[in-house]
């Protein structure tokens, strides 16, 4: 008889914790949270093997409703966290999740840096183009006439963050759209993006039903992309440069060297002091 | 010659010249020289801003007994040219007992200099170093200086080699030939070799290097940064060596990036530090707090320089102690070290490791640039002198399966609670930045706050930290209070006030946060004049103490700004009022 210990199968419910999201009734971040733990159970992941890391927002709240080990940090530095985690614990799978203002605004260089340097971390964006925790204040993806907040009565005046230009620009190797009304394409891209080896960035549309209501026309809006995913990068750029932010799938995907520190050890802090000796 | 009677038992002096001259170069080899001689040394440096060239100097003080600061004049000057020097003239202090060593052909003395009254004698530098294939005057004058200061040959070349063993035959074959050269130009007896060769081998570090053995020993694996002046020769020493260890180093994108990912590593289970200076202290503190607030152990070493701002960043200054202290928002107790020397500084980061890890807690470690670029020959630093009393070795209390209750921020009798590493099964927690309840679920209840506030505070100020939270040497009505590399001024200005009939007692706190209140009241005793020595503006420490009630009500004040070492001589003066003879 096989005594091998088995494992049982887990469930998607079964990655969810105890603790009840603050989220608005409606909120496109349930949809995530959902897709999240489908992509876990598919791809049967031991919990203990994932970290889910964060930083501040209402989409970063996510990592303690994932039954994982988790990090909830600062605001904006998500990435650096998941990085330190990464780089020390090349065995876990490190997915970071966090909205448009902690990512593109006070994280923004982290975001560069994080692509460019193409640790194997799996990136979701939550972008619903507000600040939501702060009562709805224009974020880096805000259209520029948006004048709903009282911070900005004239609207930002300002172009909107490009997210998936400016990951293929600074060198993100797999760089995907998803939506929180396709709960099933998003759940295919995540799996995707987390068994991608490399940085994988996702931007998910996900919309906020109290700050942003107009956001419910994006399910009339979103369209699959009309590519087919590439591997080269000029192809890519002409087609995030066509998008009008609402295709939605693959778009670039290139195996590039993963920066991961895998030392051996040759040797004790007892033979470092030889060094000194006169 | 007269100058070996005087010189031979130690001296001070100082090598100028302007980028390209080598004086630091020369500086170095004599380092290494007088350790192989069986002296102890210390290696100051003094460099301008240019990033390359401009005018430099290297200050040794060497002798018989271990040596912890610059004295208060210089002996010698050699002087390889006078571009610039004026710059820091008055960082050398000269006197009608010091000789200014110099090549005619270098031009007319600086006025300042002159001013001094210091004898001066022109040296044939030049020609020697022309009559040699590639020769240069650094090397000549340094092979003459060393037969003044009555050092072996042997000795002079040792250090050269071991100083320019990686820049190939050639330079070092004619640099030997050069040193040779002068060496047999004086007229002094030549010694003979390894004549005064030391018991045990000694070490020759610089307190950045020393930084970096401390974190290493502690069980440092991983290291984040971004490098800043003076603090990145702790990273370059590190960077290589951590992967011999089988460990890291990245290299962050800023100071904001370097603490988040050591948060990020020490929850893997790696012990992390990063190492830094003010303007990268001051991004961090939000990082510093997340680490309090999540239990998360981290270390940073803040090699201090001259501030607010950018400062001066090549120049020395203990003006973080504040930021140290009370940068953090909220109530976020954390530790704070200080290094007390260049040796200490392997001493105080190991033991800044050890007790972050077993506390589960944020260490700051002041170190500065005096320290941590400035070179010693030391004797080798045994194992960790003070541990704590009752728990050795000082490491993480990892959770096991074993555990009963895996909630991460349960209140334990010493606050320190079992911290599961991803990986184990059934340990799975949040780790959080919000407040929190026991088991990590975000929480802004009044009870659950002032729970976790308590435990957070409570694991701190309830550990023993043993004996090390100070260096107390001698006795005396008379006391000097300090921290950190002041340390080294303070115990000399004691000892010399000792030796004249003024019994003195000296203090150098090395851990500062938690304030160690009950010892220091203990150790201060009735003494009846009390100065706290340090090299700040505002008397940072001074009024630290103060707000702790940890000073009785008569205790002074010596407190000034860099970038002028302080010397034991103002030290004596501001404490007993008369005045002292600056002496080396």
């Amino acid at each position: 008889m096989d005594t091998a210990i088995v494992t049982p199968t887990l469930r998607a419910k079964d990655y969810k914790s105890e603790v009840a999201p603050v989220w608005c009734p409606g909120c496109g971040h349930f949809a995530v949270l959902s897709a999240v733990t489908k992509a876990l159970a598919h791809l049967k992941l031991p919990k203990e093997r994932v970290a889910m890391i964060s930083g501040i927002g209402c989409s970063s709240r996510l990592p303690a409703y994932v039954d994982a080990y988790g990090f909830h940090g600062i605001h904006g530095r998500a990435l650096p966290l998941a990085s330190g985690l990464k780089a020390a614990r090349p065995d876990l799978t490190v997915i970071v999740a966090g909205g448009d203002g902690d990512g593109f605004s006070i994280g923004g260089n982290h975001f560069l840096h994080a692509c460019r340097r193409n640790m194997d971390l799996t990136y979701i964006v939550m972008d619903n183009e507000v600040y939501g925790m702060t009562k709805g204040q224009a974020s880096p993806t805000t259209q520029p006439d948006w004048a709903k907040s009282k911070l900005t009565p004239h609207g930002t005046g300002m172009r909107p963050f490009l997210p998936t230009a400016i990951a293929l620009a600074a060198g993100a190797s797999f760089i995907a759209r998803g939506f929180a009304g396709d709960p099933n394409g998003l759940t295919k891209l995540l799996v995707e993006a987390i068994e991608h080896p490399g940085f994988a960035f996702l931007q998910v549309l996900s919309p906020c039903q109290t700050f942003r209501p107009e956001q419910k026309e994006w399910k009339h809006l979103v369209h699959p992309s009309d590519m087919a995913p590439t591997d080269d990068p000029v192809e890519a750029a002409r087609f995030i440069q066509a998008d009008d932010g609402m295709a939605l799938g693959l778009f670039y995907v290139r195996r590039l060297p993963v920066w991961q520190p895998q030392h051996q050890p040759t040797a004790t802090p007892a033979d470092l002091e030889r060094e000194f000796v006169l | 010659m007269t100058e070996r009677s005087t010189l031979a038992g130690g001296a001070t002096l100082a090598i100028t010249g302007s980028g390209g001259s080598g004086a630091v170069t020369a500086g170095l080899i004599l380092l290494a020289a007088v350790g192989r001689a069986g002296y102890y040394g210390l290696l100051g440096r003094s460099a301008g801003p240019q990033i390359r060239g401009g005018e430099s100097a290297a200050m040794l003080r060497f002798g018989p007994q271990p040596i912890e600061c610059m004295g208060g004049r210089f002996d010698l000057l050699v002087g390889l040219d006078w571009e610039n020097v004026a710059r820091f003239a008055d960082e050398l202090p000269l006197d009608r007992t010091s000789l200014v060593l110099t090549d005619a052909q270098a031009g007319p003395i600086p006025e300042i200099l002159v001013r001094s009254g210091a004898q001066v004698r022109s040296m044939p530098w030049k020609a020697l170093a022309d009559a040699q294939s590639e020769g240069r005057m650094n090397m000549v004058a340094l092979g003459m200086v060393g037969a003044m200061l009555g050092l072996p040959l042997d000795a002079l070349e040792a250090g050269a080699r071991a100083t320019l063993g990686d820049k190939g035959g050639r330079v070092l074959t004619s640099s030997l030939d050069c040193i040779r050269s002068g060496y047999s130009a004086t007229d002094a007896a030549p010694v003979p070799p390894s004549a005064l060769a030391p018991p045990v081998a000694r070490w020759n570090i610089s307190g950045n290097e020393a930084a970096g053995l401390g974190a290493v020993r502690g069980g440092v694996r991983f290291v984040a940064a971004y490098p800043i002046t003076p603090a990145s020769e702790v990273l370059e020493w590190l960077a290589p060596r951590l992967e011999l260890l089988g460990g890291s180093l990245l290299q962050a994108e800023d100071e904001l990036a370097s603490i988040n990912m050591i948060i990020g590593s020490s929850f893997g289970g790696v012990p992390s530090l990063t190492a830094t200076s003010g303007p990268g202290l001051s991004l961090m503190v939000e990082g510093l707090g997340l680490a309090v607030a999540s239990e998360t152990p981290v270390v940073v070493v803040n090699v201090q320089r001259g501030g607010p701002s950018t400062g001066i960043p090549t120049k020395s200054e203990q003006s973080d102690l504040n930021i140290a202290l009370h940068g953090l928002h909220g109530d976020a107790p954390h530790l704070v070290l200080a290094a007390l020397g260049i040796r200490d500084c392997v001493y105080t980061v190991e033991w800044a490791v050890g007790l972050a890890e077993h506390l589960q807690t944020v260490a700051i470690v002041l170190s500065d640039q005096m320290l941590g670029q400035s070179r010693a020959i030391v004797d080798p630093p045994g194992d960790l002198p003070f541990g704590a009393v009752q728990h050795t070795p000082l490491q993480r209390l990892i959770g096991t399966d074993a555990d009963p209750d895996h909630r991460r921020y349960r209140p334990t009798p010493d606050g320190v609670s079992p911290m599961a590493l991803p990986g184990l099964p059934g340990g799975m927690y949040t780790a959080e930045g919000l407040e929190h309840g026991p088991g990590g679920a975000p929480s802004s209840r009044a009870i659950d706050h002032a729970e976790q506030l308590d435990k957070r505070l409570h694991k701190l100020t309830g550990f023993d930290y043993g004996h090390g939270w100070a260096e107390i040497r001698g006795e005396g009505d008379h006391l000097l209070l300090t921290w950190g590399s002041s340390a080294g001024p303070v115990f000399e200005a004691a000892e010399r006030l000792r030796g004249s009939g003024t019994p003195t007692r000296a203090i150098a706190l090395r851990l500062l946060a938690p304030l160690q209140r009950d010892a220091l009241l203990e150790a201060i005793g009735a003494a009846g004049s009390i100065l706290v020595v340090e090299q700040n503006q505002t008397a940072q420490c001074f009024a630290y103490l103060h707000s702790q009630r940890a000073l009785p009500a008569h205790a002074r004040s010596y407190a000034r700004p860099g970038p002028l070492p302080l010397r034991p001589a103002e030290i004596m003066r501001a404490l007993i009022g008369s005045h002292t003879r600056e002496e080396t």
